[in-house]
């Protein structure tokens, strides 16, 4: 039992994790049609930044922020200067573009920082150990869950309460039908974007508290679990993308803890017993759990 | 406060307005009637900014605005309930009213959504409903009013009445005639000749992306030769 709820909490941290990542991939999906290889890339960029200002006497109690900003400007900075130009394009130029981003992110730090792995300090305090009812906790499993919680409470209060998150579900619905309501497509996508960017910021702000270094293709991992769990909520519906990350966590981590331990290195076959079961079930449920029904299929 | 001039408008390599001119005037109602693929909602379609036009003019109150965004247009005071109404089914009526007033400051929009709630009570009754729950003629009023939210100078309508039951396309027309007596301009699309010609001071026929008749909503819809040759087809609806 203790094992079962430890191996819970652990699902729960990873799988809030790809659900964060997840929700931007949906929301940019929603706006422009297009599945962004390059949103993993948000992570390699808020590496690389804290590995920089830890260089330079940083402090994990402002680091979060410095994450944070660095994502969304990254975010914000690929749609002007690459999605921008092919957005009325082909669904294919769209998705080779973000592709095309993904190989230039990785050979930039490796030309310009290194290929190796650059490591930086972690914040001690969040590896503190504290038992509740008889199991054993991280302070990071709380942090995680915590602030995962608290981001999804603040992303839904925004796509409720305020114009600009109505204004991006109406976009992500019929964008020429938002156009004719006097928005301005430049700012409703550039606002996906940051808000994707942010999304991305507190993924990698998670990400790196736990394992605090940065390296070239780091990213990539990161966002075809995402891609995965979007996929699996059904591509477009911000409330699917957040069960997709959460299931598909729990499923990863279940899996590793319980297969059995036949030999050494048994326990890597985790990831193909995943990927049977996604497959599975898409074969029952080809859109996703939840059916956006306006959403076209790239 | 509307001259359409020489308007030509293309999809790659069909053209589907063949140098088209038209007027609207303060206060007035104009009807543009004709058959399928006449190049009607095109024509709306490029007014609103939504397509680009190949070659042509677009007048607004004395200022050029071939060419311009929506955005631009619906600050200037020019709105469009598209084809379809293409209401946001995901969003509640309240939303959808709430975007329709998106160029207005805050107050604003709170204070013109209330209007509209006074305005359509079908609508108050379902404030927090997905709009995709709405009938067809809820739905339609829901259009009317998203578009109705910017207060604009000029409403274009195109087929406000298309897919709905007989008894709310009276309900429709009855709404038309409510913003005419409130002394809006109208420019409407409608497959249902006879009655928009009815309601219209002018109109405008239009075939194959040309002009082929105008006048009077009477003089048109007096025509009977005119209806054969081409409005016909279009009178079953």
């Amino acid at each position: 039992m203790t094992k079962f709820l430890q191996t819970l909490v652990d699902g729960l941290g990873v799988g809030s994790t790809y659900a964060l990542l997840a929700l931007g991939i949906s929301l940019i999906f929603g706006v422009m049609h297009l599945v962004n290889f390059a949103h993993g890339e948000l992570i390699t960029v808020a590496a690389y930044t804290s590995y920089f200002f830890f260089l330079h006497g940083g402090s994990w109690w402002w680091m979060p922020v410095a994450i944070l900003a660095s994502a969304a400007v990254a975010s914000v900075v690929t749609e002007l200067v690459a999605f921008r130009w092919v957005r009325n394009s082909s669904p294919f130029t769209l998705l080779l573009t973000s592709f095309a981003l993904e190989r230039l992110s990785h050979a930039l730090w490796q030309i310009f920082v290194s290929p190796k792995q650059r490591a930086f300090p972690k914040p001690a305090w969040a590896f503190d150990q504290f038992q509740l009812a008889g199991i054993r906790f991280e302070v990071m499993d709380l942090v995680t869950i915590g602030v995962t919680a608290a981001t999804l409470v603040v992303t839904a209060l925004v796509f409720k309460r305020t114009l600009f998150g109505v204004a991006v579900r109406g976009a992500a619905e019929d964008f020429d039908a938002a156009r004719l309501m006097g928005l301005r497509a430049n700012k409703v996508i550039s606002g996906a974007f940051a808000f994707a960017g942010l999304l991305a910021g507190v993924a990698a702000c998670l990400i790196l508290m736990r394992t605090p270094a940065a390296e070239p293709a780091m990213g990539s991992d990161w966002l075809m679990k995402a891609v995965i769990a979007a996929v699996i909520g059904g591509l477009g519906s911000f409330t699917g993308a957040v069960v997709g990350g959460l299931v598909l966590g729990l499923l990863e981590t279940l899996s590793r803890a319980y297969l059995p331990d036949l030999a050494d290195g048994w326990d890597k076959f985790s990831t193909a017993v995943v990927f049977v079961l996604i497959a599975a079930f898409f074969v029952v449920r080809p859109e996703g759990v939840f059916k956006v029904s306006h959403a076209e299929r790239v | 406060m509307l001259e359409v001039d020489q308007l030509t408008t293309r999809y790659g390599a069909i053209t589907a307005l063949h140098g088209v001119s038209l007027s609207v005037r303060a206060g007035e109602v104009v009807a543009l009637v004709g058959p399928n693929g006449a190049g009607k909602t095109t024509l709306l379609n490029t007014v609103a900014g939504l397509l680009r036009p190949a070659a042509g003019r677009v007048q607004f109150n004395g200022a050029d605005i071939t060419g311009a965004e929506p955005a631009t247009l619906v600050r200037a005071g020019l709105a469009l309930v598209p084809e379809h109404r293409r209401i946001f089914k995901d969003l509640t009526v309240e939303e959808n009213l709430r975007l329709g007033g998106a160029t207005l400051k805050a107050a604003d929009r709170r204070q013109r959504t209330e209007e509209m709630a006074e305005l359509f009570p079908v609508l108050r009754a379902k404030w927090s409903t997905s709009a995709g729950f709405l009938s067809g003629g809820e739905a339609q009023q829901l259009a009317v009013a998203r578009a109705l939210m910017c207060d604009p100078k000029l409403l274009l309508l195109d087929e406000p009445t298309l897919g709905l039951a007989p008894t709310i396309v009276d309900l429709v027309f009855d709404l038309l005639d409510r913003l005419r007596s409130q002394g809006r301009t109208l420019l409407v699309v409608e497959q249902n000749a006879t009655r928009a010609l009815a309601l219209a001071d002018r109109g405008y026929v239009l075939r194959t992306g040309h002009v082929v008749a105008t006048g009077t909503g009477a003089e048109l819809a007096a025509d009977n030769g005119l209806f054969e040759s081409f409005i016909g087809g279009a009178e079953e609806g």
